[in-house]
């Protein structure tokens, strides 16, 4: 049931068809080179020291011994950092992170702060000399511990309303045949994405360049400049290849130390975080406490929802994490409120994580609406397809479209789901109880402003030029086939470069968005230089570009609900006598607009459904509840899911077309993580007959809610 | 090889995919860093530099092992190949080929680990040896075959964070020359038949 | 890390006498928890002597029909060993239990034994800890111990040792060889590792500078039915949160002889030696396997935030009885 709906530029038809990725050779034999490979003459060594106290202000850093060591060249700190300039707004309208704007003051607001950077010749004596430098602190009492009742929690806005509210909830509540009222959790979470931070600063030619890994090169770059209030233009920022950011990779302390190295030697400085380091520096999603309270009519329509969520963010920076966004898209009630709350504690700042807000979010949601079917006797699906909302359920804004229903009507006829009994704790295989799952999904359809240059070279092939990012979604790949398209030529004959800031403005990677907003720019570029080109004889040697910006465009669109859409499906085996469980099988179907390449865009799919098993399984950073720091901040001590934790995992599209957009794309990168969790929880709660409302579902919390046996009829084999 | 005991540096020779490179190292280097940072050998990867992710595979004396925990000056005299050693020329091993036409990869950060990972599980399987989700591990019980299950465990010290270990098992799949119900459907349609 | 020397031994004497001249040396087999312990700063050796070229690295048939197998035979090497496979299937299967494809390639059997516990405080320098820094205190136990001891610890520690290969070993009393420079030595490995009490940083009973260059593998029938089964927070390349490695013999119902080692639970592999008292001889059922767990775990002390692991050891130890028992009637 694959489909694939031509959109108007789809002409010749490149869009739509499975391609393997353009720097595919390059990635399989080594020779795609990242941030932190590109050679410099005379490469200098950066090596970030982290506070070791939770809060507190630093007394001294005792940089003589160190600077006496073999190879070291500078230790910058806060006693001799130039001033930043931090009082802006970015790109994507938030201020920067006071954790990316280094050594600035004495204060430490969190454990892994960075205090100071060591610069040495090589790695190995940079390594040496961080690890010698004795920072002193003052240290003070601090708070990471986040609990429900927290009197500092606030409500906060951040990319969305705090809170939204219709009708009198408590009455509907009251009026509801069947009820849910319950807490979720879900812990902090790592992008641990598989590249670290990593960054080249110099100067070249009275200019900054910096080699870095990142979603926007273009972003980065407006950051640095207007940090260390340099004119735009005299800042480069390159990222060719990136290992992975899931929303990590944008301006963090490496980049900026690395600057900062580079200019006070006067020579190329290389800044790459470890592992470790990125657990406090490179953002993390916020546990999330949510509560979430249903009611409904005998029916199952839905009479009453709330879903109220606290994260926490650091005491210099507000992350909100959205999580009660889900259910403004997702379902409607004659009483809906929904709120997101953050409070302060001594922690690192969190950022945006794959699907912020929905990926917990719709854990919370879509977990309770399994409940609330389980208490009404209505199949899972049927409840959802029951409390479809018309238009938008707070907004009013109709829908662009809105194809969840037969999501889940295919994901339930190739899943078998006819055949499920609804009754948990029933299916067993040797010591294995098995159950299904399923959850709905959605993410927005959004575009942001950007501008792309496609020049029609002389011998007859094309160069397209954009500031996006390919961080493993398949981007450089995308953007072949759409320009392909719009100009009408073969793959072959079109050159694409991205990653470097000197392209011009343009969307990041990140939300969904990356592909969508940069095909509607390239699209738009394309077109008017096949006008131009219906004019023009000849090619002169420099060819001929054009430059298109999309901010007018975007402008004009119609106001609507634009969201993806999917329906997830999961099968789990849980042994309840040692709490392991597995997952055996998933599906997820999707309704994501125009798919530009199959096989990547599938792939990345499964990636997201990946995630969502490591979620519901595995992931938990762990905070020492008595000193606030992370406790084993690195692979071993955080699991994400291996080779082994996933199983055959199955992702197809129905048709979703959208007439009233010229592009059509909606973006896959991040609605597969969003249900997943929900459907493994779910299957989980099949299997069992317990309900897991904690994630992850670790071995110690299956055999918590498990019953023992009697005496000696443990045995199950 | 015989540098005085005070000493923390020595003049080794490592040899690299078939070549020979001298050069000074000092002690602390680790294989992965003298790859990278001395030998511009890049296409090994540094993910976590503690033996926590496999990114660092590469085969020492035909057998794989993460080189970041590998000092340099212990590697001496050994058989060192590195991901940019395993094409014949411009034709790619089996195994690459594989990842490039069933897409085993996405941000290719892993990619080289994986890849060197899997070119030692195919020898390692051929050579008899069980895993951990081999049901008899018994040398009577002759090599199991190559399932994915089989290949999902010999490859779980590699990690994928972007989630294409699907596709990446169906690669390895396809280069063992497996037709399992899962592997001979890569390419087309991802793991579908192989979750009915 | 501290700059060091490097030598690479070529007989055991010689790489003793390196040792003994130097307190700061360290032995250096796979590197694969040592060169992990000097980036975090743990071990910071002035001398690596690289013992992996020794004529170590052979297992062989004792006189009596068991094995001995070399320090630095690699984790693969003895896993896929047909004997090993043959005889002791539980150690086959701990071996492939742990860590991942390319650490086996480098872990020895050495090493395996000597490795350090995997408790984030011992690894996080700015925090203390009795093991790696003595008298500091130890800020697992009002901290977090999830995966700590249930059995055998003390105030001053409650680490695990993390080894899947020991525990095995430790069902089927192999004894631990070594070279010192007061000469050879050996002793059983179920008095290898010292109890925790408030010296939680001698770890084992081997002499200063000693190097380890054999483990002796009696002869065992009843091994050669034996099982390691072992739970963790994901399906594969992740330390044990339990661990069972188990052989019975039974005859008319009954088992005749009981071997039971549990992982994950306490400072070093633990015989469960009140659980066999209780199997042998019992009739082989699933009330005398509970019996057996639970006269084990009598002594089990969990912190607030471990229990669990007292309830999987219980349902983790009959599980694999039983599946044991199973097979043996068939």
């Amino acid at each position: 049931m694959t489909t694939t709906t031509p959109g108007p530029s789809a002409l010749r038809g490149a869009v739509g068809t499975a391609r393997t990725r353009i720097e595919g050779r390059e990635k399989v034999t080594g020779a795609a080179r990242y941030a932190g490979e590109i050679p410099f003459a005379d490469l200098a060594h950066g090596w970030l020291v982290l506070s070791t106290v939770t809060r507190g202000r630093i007394l001294d850093v005792e940089t003589d011994p160190v600077l006496a060591m073999p190879g070291v060249l500078t230790v910058l700190h806060h006693g001799n950092a130039p001033r930043l300039h931090t009082d802006y707004v970015g790109m994507l309208g938030t201020p920067p992170d006071p954790t990316c704007a280094v050594f600035q003051n004495d204060r430490v607001p969190f454990a892994g702060w960075p205090v100071a950077l060591v610069v040495a010749e090589t790695p190995e004596e940079a390594r040496e000399a961080a690890e010698a430098l004795v920072v002193t602190y003052d240290s003070e009492p601090h708070d990471t511990a986040l609990h429900p009742d927290h009197p500092g929690a606030y409500a906060a806005a951040g990319h969305m309303p705090a809170e939204t509210e219709k009708g009198d909830l408590e009455e509907q509540l009251a009026a509801s045949a069947f009820v849910v009222d319950a807490e979720y959790t879900t812990p902090e979470e790592q992008h641990s994405m598989m590249e670290p931070h990593a960054a080249t600063a110099r100067w070249e030619g009275g200019r900054l360049e910096v080699v870095d890994s990142n979603q926007g090169a273009g972003w980065v770059q407006g950051e640095l400049a207007t940090m260390f209030s340099l004119d735009a233009s005299s800042v480069r920022v390159r990222s060719e290849h990136i290992g992975g950011g899931f929303g990590s990779k944008g301006l963090r302390a490496h980049q900026v130390s690395a600057v900062m190295a580079a200019t006070a030697l006067n020579r190329p400085v290389r800044v790459v975080l470890t592992r470790r380091q990125t657990f406090s520096l490179g953002g993390y999603r916020s546990p999330t406490i949510q509560r979430v309270r249903l009611g409904a009519a005998p029916d199952g329509r839905l009479l009453a929802l709330e879903h109220r969520s606290l994260n926490q963010t650091s005491t210099v920076y507000e992350f909100v994490e959205p999580s009660a966004g889900v259910a403004r898209v997702l379902y409607d009630a004659d009483a809906h409120r929904t709120a997101n709350h953050v409070v302060r504690l001594d922690v690192p700042s969190p950022t945006w994580m794959r699907a912020p807000g929905e990926a917990p979010g719709s854990f919370a949601i879509e977990a309770a609406l399994d409940e609330l079917a389980e208490r009404g006797g209505i199949d899972p699906i049927e409840l959802r397809l029951r409390n479809e909302p018309d238009v938008g359920p707070v907004s009013g804004l109709p829908f662009s479209s809105n194809n969840l229903a037969a999501c889940f009507r295919e994901g339930a006829r190739r899943f078998g789901w006819a055949d499920r009994d609804p009754r948990p704790g029933i299916r067993r295989e040797g010591r294995w109880l098995l159950g299904t799952g399923t959850a709905a999904a959605s993410f927005g359809a959004g575009a942001a402003p950007s501008t792309a240059l496609v020049t029609a070279e002389a011998d007859g092939s094309f160069t397209v030029r954009i500031t996006a990012a390919d961080i493993g979604t398949g981007a450089r790949t995308a953007l072949t086939l759409i320009a392909a398209d719009a100009l009408e030529t073969a793959p072959e004959q079109v050159r694409v470069r991205i990653g470097d800031s000197d392209f011009g403005p343009a969307m990041i990677a990140g939300g969904s968005m990356g592909t969508r907003s940069w095909a509607w720019a390239v699209t738009a570029a394309a077109a008017e230089l096949r006008e131009r080109l219906a004019m023009t004889t000849s090619i002169p040697p420099e060819g001929i570009t054009v430059r298109s910006d999309t901010t007018e465009a975007l402008g004009a669109l119609a106001q609507k609900e634009r969201h993806s859409f999917g329906a997830q499906f999961a099968e789990a085996a849980v042994d309840t006598a040692t709490g392991e469980i597995r997952v055996r099988r998933m599906l997820g179907v999707f309704a994501a607009g125009r798919i530009v390449n199959p096989l990547t865009a599938r792939n990345q799919l499964v990636g997201g459904m990946t995630w969502g098993i490591s979620m519901a399984l595995h992931e938990e950073a762990v905070r020492d509840r008595n000193t606030g720091g992370h406790y084993a901040p690195d692979l071993a001590g955080y699991h994400v899911a291996t080779h082994a934790d996933t199983p055959a995992i199955e992702v197809d599209w129905v048709d979703d077309h959208d007439p009233d957009d010229p592009v059509g794309i909606k973006g896959v990168g991040e609605i597969g993580i969003v249900g997943a969790a929900a459907a493994v929880a779910n299957a989980v709660w099949h299997a069992t007959g317990v309900r897991h409302r904690n994630l992850p579902i670790r071995p110690d919390r299956v055999l918590a809610a498990t019953v023992p046996e009697p005496a000696g009829g443990a045995a199950d084999a | 090889m015989a540098p005085a005991p005070s000493s923390t540096s020595s003049a080794i020779t490592l040899n690299i995919n078939g070549e020979k490179h001298h050069l000074p190292i000092d002690h602390r280097t680790t294989l992965l860093d003298a790859l990278r940072e001395r030998l511009d050998l890049t296409g090994t990867k540094k993910g976590c530099d503690q033996g926590q992710c496999g990114a660092c595979t590469v085969l020492v004396d035909q057998r794989r092992v993460v080189s970041c925990l590998s000092l340099a000056v212990a590697a001496e005299g050994r058989e060192i190949t590195t991901i940019e050693g395993v094409a014949e020329g411009d034709e790619l091993h089996p195994v690459q080929q594989a990842f490039l036409d069933l897409d085993g990869y996405q941000c290719g950060y892993c990619t080289p680990g994986q890849i060197c990972s899997a070119i030692a599980v195919i020898e390692e399987h051929a050579a008899g040896w069980p895993s951990a989700v081999t049901d008899d591990p018994a040398p009577e019980a002759g090599p199991p075959p190559l399932t994915p299950e089989e290949i999902r465990e010999r490859m779980s010290g590699n990690l994928c964070r972007c989630g294409a270990y699907v596709s990446i098992v169906q690669a390895v799949a396809r280069a063992a020359g497996e037709h399992t119900a899962e592997g001979s459907a890569a390419g087309k349609h991802g793991a579908e038949e192989a979750a009915a | 890390m501290r700059e060091f020397g490097y030598q690479r031994a070529h007989d055991v004497s010689g790489a003793v006498s390196l040792l003994a001249a130097d307190p700061d040396a360290r032995y250096l087999g796979g590197g694969t928890n040592l060169v992990d312990l000097m980036k975090t700063g743990v071990e910071r050796p002035a001398l690596l002597v690289d013992v992996r070229e020794l004529p170590l690295d052979r297992i062989e048939t004792t006189a009596d029909g068991g094995l001995r197998i070399g320090a630095t035979v690699t984790n693969s090497d003895l896993a896929v060993h047909s004997e090993v496979r043959r005889h002791y299937p539980a150690l086959t299967q701990a071996l492939l239990a742990g860590a991942s494809g390319q650490l086996r390639n480098m872990a020895t059997v050495g090493g395996n034994l000597l490795q350090r516990t995997r408790c984030g405080y011992f690894t996080d320098l700015s925090q203390p800890c009795n093991k790696r820094a003595p008298g500091t205190g130890c800020p697992a136990v009002a901290g977090e111990h999830h995966n700590h001891a249930v059995l055998g610890a003390s105030d001053h520690c409650v680490a695990v040792h993390p080894s899947d290969m020991g525990v095995a070993l430790t069902a089927f009393d192999a004894v631990v060889s070594y070279e010192s420079a007061d000469g050879p030595g050996e002793v059983p490995i179920t008095d290898f590792y010292l109890p925790v009490g408030d010296t939680p940083h001698r770890e084992t009973a081997l002499p200063p500078g000693a190097l380890i260059t054999h483990v002796t593998l009696p002869a065992a029938t009843v091994a050669a039915g034996s099982r390691y089964r072992k739970v963790r927070e994901r399906a594969s390349y992740a330390f044990a949160i339990g661990s069972v490695a188990a052989a019975l013999a039974i005859e008319d119902g009954r088992v005749r002889e009981a071997r039971l080692a549990l992982g994950a639970v306490a400072s070093r592999p633990w015989r469960a030696r009140a659980a066999e008292a209780v199997l042998t001889g019992a009739p082989a059922d699933g009330a005398t396997f509970a019996a057996a767990a639970d006269a084990e775990l009598a002594a089990a002390r969990p912190l607030p935030h471990n229990g669990y692991k007292v309830t999987l050891m219980r349902n983790l130890v009959v599980s694999v009885l039983t599946e044991l028992a199973g097979e043996d009637a068939r």
